[in-house]
Formats: structure tokens, C-alpha cells, sequence
């Protein structure tokens, strides 16, 4: 399943998407320490399935909790898609 | 302080059972209820059948409206909340069900209450609600394998078509109907941000564009926002519409000729989409636990 | 040499005319709903205020979200060239500069020159500029003079959920209803706002002396958010709302110079 968390306004859509197939096969969830913002934790979904997820009170805002990491110019390769060993991590911007 | 304002947005609130069915003697008994941020529905099936539902608008108090909406699905069918052998509670405020056995995702909620109406063709289902915004990929069970929910922006939500609703002062329901009485289909308005539609909206009318067009303009782009939302989840069909915006006329026709696809209707309420779901997953877990005593 | 600036901004038109180093007049003109009819409004009143007529004016830059649609302007700046340019000419210490008008939110890197080396946007979005607090100062009901003032009262910091300008109406209307006092409310919408804003910010890098400009630095409870926020002193730059029509006049003039 691709789990999209995130939104669309009027200045872009801003979707940090997790792949819980590729998740499910993770056991160190570097994910969760690799982000500065701590914006992922690990939940057991409505399939009862271990996978890791954008935190509630975050969704709303992940183009500004991503900001640090996304500066303008000069991108550093994103700590979280660094960490993601199964490759389950993909940011829309 | 809304409460003296007089609402222009008001979805008709009420109650049905299955008056030729009789529920003594069924093996399951569930319930689903949907707490949404604006409206709240719930929904009694027995032996995975629907048997009654409600929809009313939510109270400022969660607990209470899940409560409420669900005293008002079982008002004259002799069933109460002992009856029911397991319910699942759903939506926004899902945690805030007293009486659920367990919560579970409106996303996958929809997809699975999605699969009941509309079928197990259906693989693409939008769902608007008040304050949200959802977009649900699943397979032939109603298991979910891809989506998005917006719930930060307005724009494309019930709430934006209020907000623009109430500056027109026409009724909620009156929307789609309007903006489908015009000769040419305007522009769609540039902004999708609410705010920024609605001084637009008040420019045209002021240039002398009647309350019709700028009722089109807005459903125009609102059909246009869910489908760059949509193509971020794969369209496939079938394709159908849950929520409240299914029963905007203006956004669907719009919406469907952008996508070259018709949307499946159902017989069924499509507010009801979340607690029937819920209903459905409840009896999958309290047939799972018979299975294991 | 002569020179002007249009500020074509979506709430408010503002007019300088630079003669040189000096600012001969500053006028300003509610946008409306002919912005182009307040343009000249307010290009009329500050030529009488510096006691000029139109053939005096050698070049007209126009800058802003209108900009195309300036009456008197030969071309057009984009806001955030404009901005930079407009407030390291009293400023020149400063290397970020954060603009805040009605409608959209920018910040600005620039060199010792003004020149502009990297930038960021929040447009089309109110709950990420000016727009926003406007709003909810009419959802709290206190004009938006005092609501600055009001947040700097705040006794208790509260958080705001809602990311939208029209969720965040709801939830001041909440709010109130549940009788938390108006100064933490005030004081909660100023914070989510600057949050908002200082994200941006960082995409360009906070390199000081960090300039506030635009219509939002005359709000001191957004200064008081953003300054907190930033754990730095912001400078504004006196008639911070003129930088633009400023940064708009410079630029003519230095193009005026480079013909010559």
C-alpha cells in the first residue's frame, strides 16, 4: 500500500509517501531517528501491519517541517530517504 | 455564535432501518460510527447485511455525537447498544467512541464501506467530507492500496464550498443545481486557496457576473483541484464518490468530464461510506475472535 | 536624475519618488478594485508632494503582484529583487531580507550589493502571509491595529492546530467560546504565523542582519513572534512598507545610469 501523508494548497502539494510493502520488510526504522523534526513513528495500521508513518500533528504541516532540510539551492540528500534501507520513503517536492 | 447565524449549509439530517428485516436470530450483529469534524453517521448491519443507518450534523462535543448518531440508527428497531456484538468507531473522532471495541482509519473505512455500495469493480473512490479531502486506491476486497488525505487546506473540502455557499447565500444543496444553469461555462476562479477565491468571487460579481457563474467558476476549479489530487493516486476505474460533495451535481459533472469517467452511484447515502465501512470491519474482527475461542 | 517606484501590492499601491539619494515623496493608495485607477491616484499625489510633474520624472519602475498593470511604468522588477535592493540602501548591513504583504510571504538572500542570491515564496496560500492575521483579527474581533498589541499581553502560550486560514477561523471561534482569554489567543495566531514564516526563511539560510519589510513589520505582535522565533532582533527599516516602490525607483535609476 502507498500511504500519501500530506497535503495540496494553494502553494503546491507536499506529500512525504511510504511504501508499506517495502516498510514491512524494515526491523531498525532508521526513519524515526534519521529526521531532525522527528516527524516519523512507527504504528501497527488497520491491516495490522508494522510500518512507519508521518506523524499526526504533522501532516498538516510537512512543507514547513521539511524546510530545514529542503533549502533552496545546494539540496542535501534527504536524512529520512538516506536512512530508508527498503527504499519506502519518496517526497512529492 | 453560529448558532443565531442562520445556516445556509445544511445537509437534510435523518434516520432509516430495514423495516422487513428482523434482526432477532442473526448471528452478527455490528456498527460502524463515523465522527466527523461536521457531520456523523452510523450504521447497523446484521450478518453483513445494511439494516439501519443515520447522518447528523456533529455537536461540539465528540463523545456525544457518536452517541447521538448512534441512539438515532436504532430508534424504532427494538435494538440497543447491547445488541450489537462489535462496534468499530471511525473518523475524526474516532477516538472519541466510547463504546467502540476498536478504532480504525476513515481511509480504510471508505475502501471497504466503497466496496459494499458501489461493488468490488469499484478501484478508485474520492471521498469529500466537511473538513477533509481523501483520494483511495483498493482491490476487488476493499483493501486499500494506495491514498492521500488533505485535511490542512479548505479549498476542496465541504467547508470551502460553505464558506462560498454562505457568500452567495444560497443553500449548500441549492449549489450544484446553480452552477449548472448557465449558457456558457465561465473560467474557472484562479485561486484555489478559499480566501483568495472568495475576494475574486466578489470581484466578478461586482463586473456584473450573476451568482450562477461565479457558482460554476468555483465548482470548475474546485473539479480541477481534486483531479490534480486524484492523478497523484492513479485513476483507475471504476471510479466512485463518497461524502457530501457526491451530492454536489455542479462538482461531479465537472469532475467526471475532466476525468473521462462516470462515477458509480449507489442506492445507499454516500455520507454513510465511513460507518458502513466500519460496520463491515467489525465483523470481520468479532468473526476473528470466534475463530480463535 | 529623477526616478519612481509603483508598488503594485494586492491591498495597498505605494509611490516613492527618489531623486538621487533622496526620497522626494512617499504616497500610498488602497488597491481597491481598480488598482490602476488608485495607481494614478497615488502617482498624482506624490508628484505634488514633491512639487513635480510627470515630465520631471526621468524613468518609472513598477514592482508587486500588479506590477503589469502600472499606469506610468516603462518595465518591472520582481518583488523580491525589489525588496532586497530597497532595503539595503539604508540597511546595508543587512543579508536577509523577509517580506511579508497581503497576499504572499518572501525571503530573500542577497550579496553586499543588494543583488539577489537565492529566494523563497509562500504564495497562494493566506495562512502564509498578512492575509492570515487579518482574518483572525476579525474572527477575535479586535481591530487589527490593537491585535498586535493584544498577543504582546499573552500570559500563557497555547497551540494552534489549524494550517488554513479558514480552519484557523474556527478554531479562534472555539477558542473563544471555551473563554481563553483574547491575548493568548492573539498571541498563538502570531506565533503559528511567524513558525510559518521562519520555515521559509530557512530554505534561504539565516544569514544576519535579517531585515522585516512589507505591511506585517508595522504588527508588533508578529515582530515580537518572529523575533522570539528567529532568537534575533529583526531591523525594520523606517517606511518599511516603501521598500518595494524604493528597491522599484533604485533599480531605474541605476539603469538610467548604465544608458548614460
Amino acid at each position: 500500500m502507498k500511504a500519501n501523508y500530506g497535503y495540496m494548497d494553494g502553494s503546491g502539494e507536499f506529500f512525504i509517501s511510504i511504501d508499506t510493502d517495502l516498510c514491512i520488510e524494515c526491523d531498525h526504522h532508521g526513519c524515526v531517528d534519521a529526521c531532525p523534526v522527528g516527524l516519523f513513528e512507527i504504528i501497527t495500521d488497520d491491516y495490522d501491519d508494522e510500518v512507519a508513518a508521518v506523524k499526526g500533528d504533522h501532516r498538516k504541516k510537512v512543507k514547513y517541517d521539511c524546510g530545514p532540510c529542503k533549502p533552496v539551492t545546494n539540496r542535501p540528500p534527504l536524512p529520512c530517504m538516506v536512512a530508508c534501507t527498503p527504499g519506502a520513503i519518496s517526497h512529492s517536492w | 455564535m453560529s448558532e443565531e447565524k442562520k445556516e445556509f449549509w445544511r445537509w437534510k439530517e435523518y434516520n432509516w432501518h430495514d423495516e422487513s428485516k428482523d434482526w432477532k436470530g442473526a448471528d452478527i450483529i455490528t456498527a460502524g460510527a463515523d465522527v466527523g469534524s461536521v457531520s456523523s453517521q452510523a450504521v447497523i448491519m446484521v450478518d453483513g447485511e445494511l439494516y439501519a443507518y443515520s447522518n447528523m450534523r456533529t455537536g461540539s462535543d465528540s463523545p456525544d455525537s457518536a452517541r447521538n448518531a448512534m441512539d438515532w440508527a436504532l430508534e424504532d428497531t427494538g435494538l440497543s447498544l447491547d445488541d450489537i456484538h462489535y462496534v468499530v468507531g471511525t473518523g475524526y473522532g474516532r477516538v472519541n467512541v466510547p463504546f467502540a471495541n476498536r478504532a480504525i482509519t476513515e481511509i480504510a473505512c471508505h475502501a471497504r464501506g466503497g466496496n459494499y455500495m458501489y461493488g468490488p469493480s469499484v478501484r478508485t473512490i474520492l471521498d469529500m467530507g466537511g473538513q477533509d479531502c481523501k483520494a483511495i486506491r483498493c482491490d476487488q476486497r476493499g483493501k486499500v492500496t494506495n491514498f492521500l488525505m488533505n485535511d490542512k487546506c479548505a479549498a476542496g473540502t465541504g467547508r470551502g464550498m460553505e464558506v462560498f455557499a454562505d457568500l452567495l447565500s444560497v443553500s449548500i444543496e441549492e449549489v450544484g443545481d446553480m452552477s449548472l444553469e448557465v449558457d456558457e461555462e465561465p473560467p474557472p476562479v484562479s485561486s484555489t486557496c478559499v480566501v483568495f477565491a472568495k475576494s475574486e468571487a466578489s470581484s466578478l460579481l461586482r463586473s456584473g457576473w450573476s451568482k450562477k457563474m461565479v457558482l460554476a467558476a468555483y465548482c470548475s476549479a474546485m473539479a480541477h483541484r481534486i483531479m490534480t489530487l486524484l492523478e497523484r493516486i492513479d485513476v483507475e476505474k471504476d471510479f466512485a464518490i463518497t461524502g457530501g460533495i457526491a451530492k454536489n451535481v455542479g462538482v461531479v459533472t465537472r469532475l467526471e468530464k475532466e476525468l473521462g469517467l462516470s462515477s458509480l452511484k449507489s442506492k445507499y447515502d454516500t455520507q454513510i461510506a465511513g460507518a458502513l465501512g466500519g460496520a463491515l470491519f467489525a465483523k470481520a474482527l468479532i468473526e476473528k475472535q470466534r475463530k480463535g475461542s | 536624475m529623477i526616478t519612481a517606484g509603483i508598488d503594485m501590492g494586492a491591498k495597498l499601491i505605494k509611490v516613492l519618488v527618489l531623486r538621487d539619494g533622496d526620497v522626494l515623496a512617499k504616497t500610498q493608495e488602497m488597491a481597491g478594485f481598480e488598482p490602476k485607477e488608485a495607481a494614478g491616484k497615488a502617482f498624482e499625489r506624490a508628484l505634488s508632494e514633491a512639487g513635480l510633474s510627470e515630465r520631471d520624472i526621468d524613468l518609472v519602475y513598477s514592482t508587486g503582484s500588479g506590477r503589469k498593470l502600472a499606469p506610468f511604468a516603462k518595465d518591472s522588477v520582481t518583488e523580491v529583487s525589489a525588496a532586497a535592493r530597497g532595503t539595503l540602501f539604508n540597511n546595508p548591513s543587512v543579508r536577509t531580507v523577509i517580506d511579508i504583504g497581503a497576499e504572499e510571504g518572501r525571503a530573500v538572500k542577497c550579496d553586499d550589493q543588494g543583488r539577489v542570491q537565492d529566494f523563497a515564496v509562500n504564495e497562494k496560500c493566506a495562512a502564509g502571509a498578512g492575509s492570515f492575521t487579518e482574518s483572525m483579527s476579525r474572527a477575535l474581533e479586535v481591530p487589527l491595529e490593537e491585535f498586535g498589541k493584544l498577543s504582546l499581553k499573552s500570559t500563557k502560550t497555547i497551540p494552534m492546530n489549524a494550517q488554513c486560514a479558514v480552519f484557523a477561523e474556527s478554531e479562534v471561534v472555539s477558542l473563544m467560546h471555551a473563554k481563553t482569554p483574547k491575548a493568548d489567543i492573539a498571541r498563538a495566531v502570531h506565533d503559528a504565523i511567524a513558525s510559518r514564516i521562519i520555515s521559509m526563511v530557512r530554505r534561504v539560510g539565516i544569514n544576519p542582519d535579517i531585515a522585516l519589510v512589507g505591511g506585517v513589520s508595522y504588527n508588533v505582535g508578529f515582530v515580537d513572534s518572529l523575533n522570539r522565533g528567529l532568537e534575533t532582533q529583526v531591523i525594520i527599516p523606517d517606511g518599511a512598507e516603501f521598500v518595494g516602490a524604493l528597491g522599484a525607483a533604485l533599480t531605474a535609476k541605476i539603469s538610467l545610469e548604465k544608458s548614460a
